[in-house]
C-alpha cells in the first residue's frame, strides 16, 4: 500500500496494524502512509474498523500487532511523544459542558502545554473565524450541536497541531456548520496541516481529500486519489438519458454493444458500460430509428460513492 | 507509556496533572455527589452519632475530622472517571499527550486537597465549639495530608471499573467506604471494640489516619505513629499502582 513516500515524507506510517476483540478481528493486517501537507480521506461502512483505526494511532487504544509511526514516533512506545503531535475530533466526543466556551479552549491548550500568550491570541483567533467570538463566556451546554462541534474544532486546533483528526465531523451538522468547517479545515490545510479525515460523506472526501482510503471489515480495499480511484471503477460509467415521451425497450437498450446493465428510475434510463462515448452514439442512432425524441443524453464518471459501493460489495458487478 | 527518564517530559506531566487539577476544582467540587456524598453524609453521621449521647469531645472532635476526611478526600475519584465517561468527554481526555498515571495524578490532587481543606472545618468547629484541644499540630496536619493522600488514592481507585454512570461507582465506593468506617476507630476508639474488629482495623486506612488524629489530640495512638505514616504511604503506593493498571486496562471500555 506505499505510494512510494519516503519516511521524512510521511507523518503517519501504518504497518500491519491490527485490532482483536476476543474473536472479532476489527482491524486487520492494515498498512499505509499519509504525507505530510495531505488531506486523508478514511471511508467505510459502519463497523469497517474507522474509529478503532484512529483511536489506535491517537494512543486511545493499543493494537494488538503492528507498528504505527505519527511524526517518526511509535505509537506505543512513546505514546506521549507521538500524541503531542496529533489533536482529535473524535466522533462521540463532547466538550466540557460545564465550563465556558473560552475555558473549554484553554484547557484544552494548557494539556498540550501551549504557553500562555500564544493560547490567547489563537484561541480569539479561532473563535472569530469560526463564528463563536461572541459566544466565548456561554457555557457549552447553552450551544447547539453544530456549535459544539465548532467548538471542538476549535479545541483541537487551538493545541497547535501538525496531524488532525476529525471522526466524523460533519456528521449531522447544519449546512452552514458543515460548510465552515470544510473550509477552515480546507484553509489549514493549505498552511500545512495534515489532516486524517474519517466520514461518510463521500462528496465532501471527493471534494476536500487529496487521497482516499476505502477500509472494509477491517482491511483497505482500495488507496489512491478521488480520480484514481474513480477511472479504476470503469464498470460503474454510465450513460444518462431521458427521452420526450415513450422511451424505447428495455430489451432494445440491453442488447446494445457494451452495456453491462440497465437501470430505470421516474424515466431516467442509466446504461452502465466500460465505453460511455460509443453506447451515447449508438442510443442516439437506436433513438432515431425509432422515431423517439431523446430530451437529454449525458456520459457520466462514477461517483466517489460509486467507487465506494463497488469496494464494500455492495457494488453489484465488481 | 513514558519509556525512559527524561526531565523534560516528566515537567509536562506533572504540569499535565495541576491542569486536570484544575479542570476536577472547575467542574467536579459543587457536584452533588461530591457535596451529599463527601459533605453532608458525614455531618449526618456525626448527628446520628453525638445526639443524645453524653460523649466527652476529645472522644468526639477527632473521629469527627478523621470522617470528614474519609468521605471528602475519596469523593472526588468515583466521580471523575465515570462522569468523563458519561459525558463522552474521556476519549479526548486519553488522546491528549497526558499519560494516564499523571491524569490519575490530577484526579488523587483534587481529592487530597478538597479533603484537607473541608476537613480544617471540623477543627475549626471543634476549637470554637468544644473543649478539644490539639496537643500536637505537626501530628494533626501531617495526619491530616497523609490521610487525605491515601483516601484520594482509594477514590481513584473506586473509579476503575468501566462505568458510564457515576452513580454505580458510587455505590461501589459506598459499599468499600461505609464498613471500613465502624472498623477504623472513628466512632470507638479500636481498643474499646471487639476482638474480631481489632483484628479488621489493621486493614483499614483510615485506622491509620484515626489514630494520628487522635494522638493529635492527645490519645494515645493504637498504632505507634511511624507505623500509621509507614502504612499510609503503603496503602498510596499499592492503590495508586492498582488504579494506573486497571485504568489502562479498562480506558477504552465503554467509549
Amino acid at each position: 500500500m506505499s505510494n512510494g513516500m519516503t519516511e521524512k515524507e510521511s507523518v503517519i506510517r501504518v504497518d500491519g496494524l491490527s485490532r482483536r476483540f476476543g474473536d472479532l478481528t476489527a482491524v486487520d493486517d492494515i498498512s499505509f502512509q499519509v504525507g505530510r501537507g495531505e488531506i486523508f480521506g478514511f471511508l467505510g461502512p459502519n463497523g469497517a474498523g474507522k474509529t478503532t483505526t484512529v483511536r489506535m494511532l491517537t494512543g486511545v487504544i493499543e493494537p494488538t500487532s503492528g507498528s504505527a509511526t505519527i511524526q517518526g514516533h511509535d505509537i506505543r512506545k512513546e505514546s506521549i511523544l507521538s500524541r503531542e503531535h496529533i489533536a482529535v475530533v473524535p466522533e462521540q466526543a463532547n466538550v466540557y459542558l460545564d465550563l465556558s466556551v473560552w475555558r473549554n479552549l484553554m484547557l484544552m491548550a494548557e494539556l498540550y502545554g501551549v504557553p500562555r500568550d500564544r493560547r490567547v491570541s489563537s484561541g480569539e483567533r479561532l473563535l472569530e473565524a469560526l463564528g463563536l467570538l461572541n459566544r466565548k463566556d456561554s457555557k457549552a451546554r447553552e450551544l447547539s450541536k453544530g456549535l459544539k462541534q465548532r467548538l471542538m474544532l476549535c479545541a483541537a486546533l487551538v493545541t497547535e497541531p501538525e496531524v488532525l483528526f476529525l471522526d466524523e465531523p460533519t456528521s449531522g451538522l447544519d449546512v452552514q456548520s458543515a460548510r465552515l468547517i470544510r473550509k477552515i479545515v480546507t484553509e489549514l490545510n493549505a498552511d500545512g496541516l495534515t489532516v486524517f479525515l474519517t466520514t461518510h460523506n463521500m462528496v465532501e472526501a471527493g471534494d476536500i481529500c487529496s487521497r482516499v482510503a476505502i477500509i472494509n471489515k477491517g482491511r483497505i480495499a482500495a488507496i489512491d486519489t478521488p480520480g484514481k480511484l474513480r477511472s479504476m471503477v470503469r464498470q460503474r460509467r454510465y450513460v444518462e438519458a431521458q427521452f420526450k415521451g415513450q422511451s424505447p425497450p428495455h430489451e432494445k437498450l440491453e442488447s446494445l454493444p457494451g452495456v453491462i446493465r440497465l437501470e430505470s428510475s421516474q424515466g431516467v434510463l442509466r446504461l452502465y458500460t466500460e465505453a460511455p462515448g460509443s453506447v451515447a452514439t449508438l442510443l442516439a442512432v437506436l433513438s432515431d430509428s425509432l422515431g423517439l425524441e431523446l430530451e437529454q443524453l449525458n456520459t457520466r464518471e462514477p461517483s466517489l460513492e460509486d467507487v465506494f459501493l463497488y469496494y464494500t460489495g455492495d457494488g453489484g458487478s465488481r | 507509556m513514558i519509556s525512559s527518564f527524561d526531565p523534560a517530559i516528566w515537567r509536562r506531566q506533572a504540569h499535565g496533572s495541576l491542569v486536570i487539577l484544575k479542570k476536577n476544582v472547575l467542574l467536579y467540587y459543587l457536584k452533588p455527589p461530591v457535596l451529599i456524598f463527601g459533605v453532608v453524609f458525614p455531618v449526618f453521621f456525626f448527628l446520628a452519632f453525638k445526639m443524645g449521647r453524653n460523649v466527652p469531645p476529645g472522644g468526639v472532635v477527632p473521629g469527627m475530622v478523621a470522617m470528614a476526611l474519609w468521605f471528602t478526600a475519596s469523593a472526588i475519584g468515583p466521580l471523575v472517571t465515570p462522569w468523563e465517561r458519561g459525558a463522552k468527554t474521556w476519549e479526548r481526555l486519553i488522546s491528549t499527550p497526558v499519560s494516564i498515571r499523571s491524569i490519575l495524578t490530577g484526579d488523587v490532587l483534587s481529592g487530597f486537597v478538597f479533603g484537607s481543606a473541608v476537613s480544617v472545618i471540623p477543627v475549626i468547629l471543634g476549637l470554637l465549639l468544644t473543649t478539644a484541644h490539639i496537643v500536637n499540630l505537626p501530628l494533626l496536619a501531617f495526619g491530616i495530608l497523609g490521610g487525605a493522600l491515601t483516601f484520594a488514592s482509594l477514590g481513584v481507585l473506586l473509579s476503575s471499573p468501566p462505568a458510564s454512570s457515576p452513580s454505580n461507582i458510587m455505590l461501589l465506593s459506598n459499599l468499600v467506604r461505609l464498613p471500613l468506617l465502624f472498623v477504623s476507630g472513628i466512632f470507638v476508639p479500636i481498643e474499646q471494640m471487639p476482638a474480631w474488629a481489632g483484628w479488621v482495623a489493621p486493614l483499614s486506612p483510615l485506622s491509620y489516619a484515626s489514630a494520628l488524629i487522635r494522638a493529635a489530640y492527645g490519645s494515645a495512638p493504637y498504632f505507634p505513629v511511624w507505623l500509621c505514616f509507614l502504612m499510609l504511604f503503603l496503602f498510596t503506593t499499592v492503590m495508586f499502582a492498582a488504579s494506573c493498571r486497571f485504568h489502562r486496562m479498562y480506558r477504552a471500555k465503554g467509549l
